[in-house]
């Protein structure tokens, strides 16, 4: 079954967003990652799984081990989420300042 | 450059806030969300309805250019205060959001600038979450009606 996960729904998890911090400046096999946190392995396994359908983080095989690194371009893009929220209120407010501008003279 | 519109929205929380300063006295700001058509200009939308006083109804409709009607509007105001304060609900007719409170701020910087801060609060933060989405969602929609219609005359 091919699960479409939601990105936001991805980092709307404290433990998923623990995990993007702590990969954030290096790349770190399962094992590591799971060694920072009390949860159960499994449970880490999962968060990893759901982090990666979603390209937040990505697998990179160095001999033996699977590396997880995170995926800036992906990361970027949902820090970016609110942006086009904030742009159309700003060019809203744009558009209304050089409206109101013209009442000034007729003040 | 510093942003002009700031937006300040916290992880898990039902709300938001806008903020904005603008080079206009705080009158004319004002002005702008009390006269409809002034409001039609800026909101590119049509006032069906606006009551600009205390316990007056408002109401919206958009059209896109074949006239089709696709975005209604409507709310109440429960406070309006010249040249400081509206605190309005508001309702996107047909969608899921539910109704938000709307809270706006009018404050005079100088005579010659102003600045508004609207503080927008929804029913649940699922709610909220869904509206701060939904131009980017439109976005990558947008986008990917966009790369279909050059697919499609590629085929």
């Amino acid at each position: 079954m091919n699960l479409r996960r939601d990105v936001f729904q991805a980092i709307a998890d404290p433990t998923r967003r623990a995990i993007l911090l702590l990969v954030a400046s290096q790349s770190l096999t399962a094992g590591a990652i799971a060694s920072n946190f009390d949860t159960a392995r499994p449970t880490v396994s999962k968060h990893l799984a759901i982090l990666t359908e979603c390209e937040l983080l990505e697998q990179q095989q160095n001999g033996r081990e699977i590396h997880y690194h995170i995926n800036a371009k992906k990361m970027k893009e949902v820090a970016d989420f609110i942006e086009p929220f904030r742009k159309m209120w700003d060019e809203r407010f744009n558009k209304l300042e050089s409206i109101m501008t013209k009442y000034k003279t007729k003040k | 450059m510093e942003q002009k519109t700031k937006i300040n929205a916290e992880d898990g929380r039902q709300e938001y806030v806008i903020t904005r300063e603008f080079d206009l006295p705080v009158e004319l700001l004002f002005r702008a969300h009390v006269e409809a058509g002034i409001i039609e200009q800026w909101m590119n939308t049509k006032v069906v309805k606006l009551e600009s006083k205390k316990f007056g109804g408002y109401q919206f409709e958009t059209s896109d250019p074949k006239g089709n009607v696709v975005f209604k509007a409507n709310g109440v105001i429960h406070e309006l205060r010249p040249n400081q304060k509206i605190i309005r609900t508001f309702e996107m007719e047909g969608a899921p959001f539910g109704v938000q409170l709307e809270v706006y701020e009018f404050e005079k910087l100088t005579d010659d600038t102003s600045r508004l801060q609207m503080h927008v609060i929804y029913e649940s933060v699922a709610q909220r979450d869904q509206v701060l989405k939904l131009p980017f969602t439109q976005g990558i929609n947008w986008a990917h009606n966009r790369l279909q219609d050059i697919a499609g005359k590629l085929k």
